[in-house]
């Protein structure tokens, strides 16, 4: 039962090279809304709960304007595949591989997510 | 190093522009990257970038989003691209190219597509500080730069290329000159009486035009930088910068080097496969080549042709390159001018027919044949037929000539849609496509919306000028060939916006996931929806939320997953990751305490302040995490938030009417804080906005908005779907003399009304035009009950009234929503390094160099940049 899942501390972690990186409790993503983390390397990462739970993490820089806002995207699913779309220009990134639906050749850094 | 001549033939292509790109596409096309090795030799320290939109880059296009080239493609077929490296020298004997590097190639085939460079007058201190040319985003680049600080600037050349560098000028808060020699603007492509309705088009926008006369010195101070210019009249004008326009001459040094003829006025020769007069194994193409019809090409459509030519002769296909149109439309903001065909009548024996209205800007010529072919033409102030009127150059339009210059409502009859034009018209002539091949893309390879119709037939990703004759073309096609036009909210939802408002209000559903997997497409049911209909969803529950038993708070529960980001900050968005704030100030009408505190909280957080466009204050650079705290400070001192970042009611604008004015007639400023108090926080599919006047003077532009109220002298008057933007529309007159009780419950019906049958982001003023019966309906519904549905929309307004609530004192009282206003989940201190800002004016501005590199070193942060 889902309950008992969130009541518990799951956390939300990122691999970095070979280590796991923790963000944060997987209480606090809100299902169909990002969070952005800071990396230690001063990197950024937009983090995201799907309605089925799955997670996903990919860089928080929008490439088309600069500005780290993919967090704060709206996301949705486009054929089957999760997506985010930025804020700013309203183009779309899948979630899992980090590709630009929009353009072809524009992808962003896509992370592993767990918890633990 | 040399490479040596290896099994596979090698091309080498020198310049890597728009039109030598162009050509790597058609050797990928042909096959010919994977026979051949390609070598490219390219002077900007960037890849092929989209040089025709070059000036959008002042309204906000980057470099990035310029680039032609795609890594991706570069790298799948083998192409070797060195940029910045140019070519220095060919020797045509040992078939050699060598670059600027020293790396020398030994090529088969060699392909110059060099370009052109800006002409710039011999004039006493032309390379002076403060002179520029405008060909590439360098060039831009340091335009911006230099514009940060001088006042006044003149662009030498009143032509296509100068009035986009002017209006650029402008736009970087400039005054700016445009010195034009001929005696008018654009002297190329328009004649005498464009001229003049252009001159007034450009005057009218705020730049000061001086034709007639030459530049005959560029002014210098001590320092060696520009502060003015000479003119041939004697006149001498001040300007702290000039930018020179005056028209290119083909890149052609290298090929002269070498000795391969080039024409008496430059352009390299070639023939009508491309192939150099002088030497087979040499092609020219682009503005660098003069074409075998004996012109130099300066845009982009004939070069492209030669690029094709080129390739397919080097494949041994058969094809050639006669020559080409010279359709032109100038893509300055807010000048409508294009000229096609044989523009000025050179044609023997020619007829003109000509609609000219110099008050309103307008003049409109067409160029008719003695049998009725349309040859050409010009349209100043009015361009809307530009793509139709070019596809049908060179065939008798289906309708007399005079109806086509008319303008709508002028008595023209029926307007002539691309409908009417024949298959092998060109609609796009950037990339040559014909109306049959578009009308293909939809029947052959199923494509069913215009951006797959670019994709797979080029068409409209020129210029663009040709993209609303595209949308008309695809959906006229759709219609004819019985397919369902798919008039669903989006993938996810096979409804209207309307039929879903429906829906949702009938069976009060008050989920968005409720409603996606009940009423979404079968293939949507049980996924995260999509970035369209989750906003316009959560629209429809917050304006329906009391009648539906949902909270009407946008952050509660399901629904802040739902929002659009300005609605999820309750902020505006702002280009680089920070956000603007608008507290409600109702009807304009502020007290001097309240306009201290807004200074205070401004000054207190470093915050750029404006006065709106609204009759409002924005102050801009706030961070995620100063939000909560700016607001507890506004909500302390009175303010309510302004929604300028929902769909939602805006401003009741007001002029200060009759306690004031000496013509007013009513309270207007009353009038207007009370309708802007009634309908705040009212969510509805786009914008709503408002204003009122005191009289029919109209100070407070009310026929411009969503719904205006005018005085009169026995009440009000009031008008509805009026529209600034893009698209102006002067409202409609609903009812007149209204008392105060009749003009409130006429508004709650008309605004319900409108909320519950509009499409997703549709104002009132489209909303008005589309729906069945028009104006003429809308009254019959709100004034006389004609669906006996006015007792209900009353009903609603009523009960949003009643529940409003200010969403931000809301939220900074409530702990676990101000928990999501901070820049990272592990790290709440600490601000997003990405948001930095500079000094302008003695206030604040993005630092958008920052935007580019990322993260800057902490060592080289800029001087006076800041990171609060
Ligand atoms: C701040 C302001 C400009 C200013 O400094 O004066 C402004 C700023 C924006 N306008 Fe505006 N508009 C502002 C007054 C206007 C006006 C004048 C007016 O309201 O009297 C108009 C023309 C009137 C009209 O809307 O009919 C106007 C017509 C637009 C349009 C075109 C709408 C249309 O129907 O064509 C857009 C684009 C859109 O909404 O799709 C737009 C969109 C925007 C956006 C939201 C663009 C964006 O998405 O970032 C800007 C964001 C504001 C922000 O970040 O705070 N803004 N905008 C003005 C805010 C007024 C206020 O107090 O709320
Ligand atoms: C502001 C602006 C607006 C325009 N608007 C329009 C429009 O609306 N419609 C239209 O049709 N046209 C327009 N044009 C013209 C259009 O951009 C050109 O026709 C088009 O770019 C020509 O392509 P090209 O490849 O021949 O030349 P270019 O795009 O100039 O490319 C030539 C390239 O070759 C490089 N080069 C030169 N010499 C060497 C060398 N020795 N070695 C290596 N590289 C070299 C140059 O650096 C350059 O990058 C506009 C141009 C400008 C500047
Ligand atoms: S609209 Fe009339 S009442 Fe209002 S300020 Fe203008 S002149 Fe005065
Ligand atoms: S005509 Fe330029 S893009 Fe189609």
């Amino acid at each position: 039962m889902t309950l008992a899942l969130e009541t518990t501390d799951l956390k939300v972690q990122l691999r970095l090279d070979d280590d796991w990186f923790t963000v944060c409790d997987l209480s606090h993503l809100l299902p169909g809304r990002g969070v952005a983390a800071l990396l230690p390397d001063g990197r950024q990462v937009a983090l995201f709960r799907d309605r089925a739970g799955e997670l996903y993490a990919i860089d928080n820089r929008d490439p088309f304007t600069g500005a780290a806002v993919l967090s704060r995207g709206l996301t949705g699913t486009h054929q089957g595949r999760p997506f985010v779309a930025s804020p700013l220009l309203k183009q779309r990134f899948d979630l899992a591989s980090g590709q630009c639906l929009d353009d072809e050749a524009v992808r962003v850094t896509a992370y592993e997510v767990r918890t633990a | 190093m040399t490479a040596t001549l290896g099994a596979t033939p090698t091309i080498v292509l020198v310049g890597h522009g728009m039109v030598g790109q162009r050509f790597l596409e058609a050797l990928a096309e042909r096959g010919l990257t994977a026979t051949h090795r390609v070598v490219v030799l390219c002077e900007e320290p960037r890849p092929a970038y989209d040089r025709v939109q070059l000036t959008s880059y002042f309204s906000g296009k980057t470099p990035e989003d310029l680039s032609l080239t795609d890594r991706e493609f570069i790298k799948d077929h083998g192409i070797e691209l060195y940029v910045g490296d140019p070519a220095e020298s060919v020797d045509r004997e040992a078939r050699t190219v060598t670059a600027r590097s020293g790396q020398v190639f030994t090529y088969d085939t060699l392909v110059l597509a060099t370009g052109s460079y800006p002409f710039v007058p011999p004039v006493p201190n032309k390379d002076a500080d403060g002179c520029f040319v405008y060909r590439t985003i360098e060039d831009l680049l340091a335009i911006e730069e230099y514009a940060k600080k001088v006042e006044v600037g003149a662009v030498v050349g009143g032509g296509l290329l100068g009035l986009e560098a002017a209006g650029a000028l402008k736009g970087l808060g400039i005054e700016t000159h445009i010195v034009e020699f001929a005696p008018r603007l654009m002297p190329v492509q328009v004649d005498e009486g464009g001229g003049a309705a252009l001159l007034r088009t450009i005057e009218d926008m705020g730049l000061s035009v001086h034709t007639g006369v030459g530049t005959q010195e560029i002014v210098v101070g001590e320092d060696g930088a520009v502060t003015g210019m000479k003119l041939s009249d004697g006149s001498e004008l001040s300007a702290g910068m000039v930018v020179f326009s005056a028209g290119v001459r083909p890149r052609d040094q290298l090929a002269r080097d070498c000795g391969l003829a080039v024409g008496e006025r430059g352009g390299i020769a070639v023939d009508e496969q491309c192939r150099t007069v002088t030497d087979p194994h040499v092609f020219a193409i682009g503005e660098c080549a003069l074409a075998a019809d004996g012109r130099v090409y300066g845009l982009v459509a004939p070069g492209y042709e030669q690029a094709a030519t080129a390739a397919a002769t080097i494949a041994a296909d058969e094809a050639s390159f006669t020559g080409a149109d010279l359709s032109t439309k100038l893509k300055l903001l807010g000048v409508d001018v294009a000229s096609f065909g044989d523009a000025h009548g050179t044609t023997e024996d020619c007829l003109d027919v000509v609609y000219s209205d110099s008050r309103a800007g307008l003049y409109k010529k067409l160029v008719i044949g003695r049998d009725g072919t349309l040859l050409g033409g010009i349209l100043v102030g009015d361009a809307e037929a530009y793509g139709t009127l070019r596809a049908l150059t060179g065939s008798v339009p289906p309708i007399s000539p005079e109806a086509l210059v008319l303008p709508a409502g002028a008595g023209a009859p029926a307007q002539l849609g691309p409908s009417a034009l024949p298959d092998d018209a060109i609609i796009c002539s950037c990339h040559n496509v014909s109306k049959g091949t578009i009308r293909g893309a939809v029947t052959d390879h199923q494509c069913t919306t215009v951006p797959e119709v670019k994709k797979c037939t080029k068409a409209g990703t020129g210029c663009g000028s040709c993209v609303k004759v595209l949308g008309q073309l695809v959906t006229a096609e759709l219609e004819a060939s019985g397919m369902e036009v798919d008039k669903g909210l989006c993938a996810c939802f096979s409804q209207t916006r309307e039929e879903l408002y429906e829906i949702v209000l009938a069976l009060r559903i008050n989920s968005y996931q409720d409603l996606l997997d009940r009423y979404g497409r079968e293939s949507a049911r049980g996924t995260d929806g999509c970035d369209v209909c989750k906003p316009a969803v959560a629209s429809i529950i917050a304006s329906l939320a009391p009648a539906i038993g949902a909270s009407g708070y946008v952050l509660d529960g399901e629904q802040a997953a739902l929002q659009e980001t300005n609605d999820h900050f309750l902020a505006n968005l702002q280009k680089n990751g920070s956000y603007s704030v608008v507290p409600r100030i109702p009807g304009g009408e502020i007290t001097p305490e309240k306009l201290i505190v807004i200074g205070e909280i401004a000054r207190d957080f470093g915050l750029y302040t404006k006065i709106t466009g609204g009759q409002r204050i924005d102050m801009f650079g706030a961070r995620v995490e100063q939000l909560p705290l700016i607001w507890a400070r506004l909500v302390d001192a009175g303010f309510e938030s302004g929604h300028a970042y929902g769909k939602a009611l805006r401003t009741v604008k007001s002029c200060v009417g009759s306690t004031w004015c000496r013509y007013g007639v009513q309270d207007s400023v009353r009038m207007a804080i009370d309708l802007e108090l009634r309908y705040r926080g009212l969510r509805s599919p786009h914008k709503l906005k408002s204003a009122v006047s005191g009289c029919q003077r109209e100070c407070a532009e009310a026929q411009s908005k969503d719904f205006g109220v005018i005085a009169t002298a026995n009440g009000w008057n009031l008008y509805v779907g009026g529209n600034g933007g893009a698209t102006p529309r002067h409202a409609d007159l609903l009812a007149q003399d209204l008392s105060d009780a009749e003009l409130i419950r006429l508004i709650d019906r008309f605004l319900m009304f409108y909320i519950r049958t509009a499409d997703r982001l549709e104002r009132t003023s489209t909303w008005l035009e589309r729906i069945p019966g028009g104006l003429d309906h809308v009254r019959d519904v709100v004034v006389h009950d004609s669906l006996g549905i006015c007792d209900e929309l009353e009903q609603l307004m009523q009960a949003h009234v009643a529940h409003y609530r200010d969403e931000w004192a809301e939220t900074i009282n409530d702990p676990e929503k101000l928990a999501r206003f901070v820049s990272f989940i592990n790290a709440p201190d600490t601000p997003d390094p990405v948001v930095g800002f500079v000094p302008e004016r003695d206030q604040i501005k993005p630092d958008l160099p920052l935007l580019t590199i990322g993260l800057r070193p902490a060592e080289e942060v800029l001087e006076g940049s800041a990171q609060r």
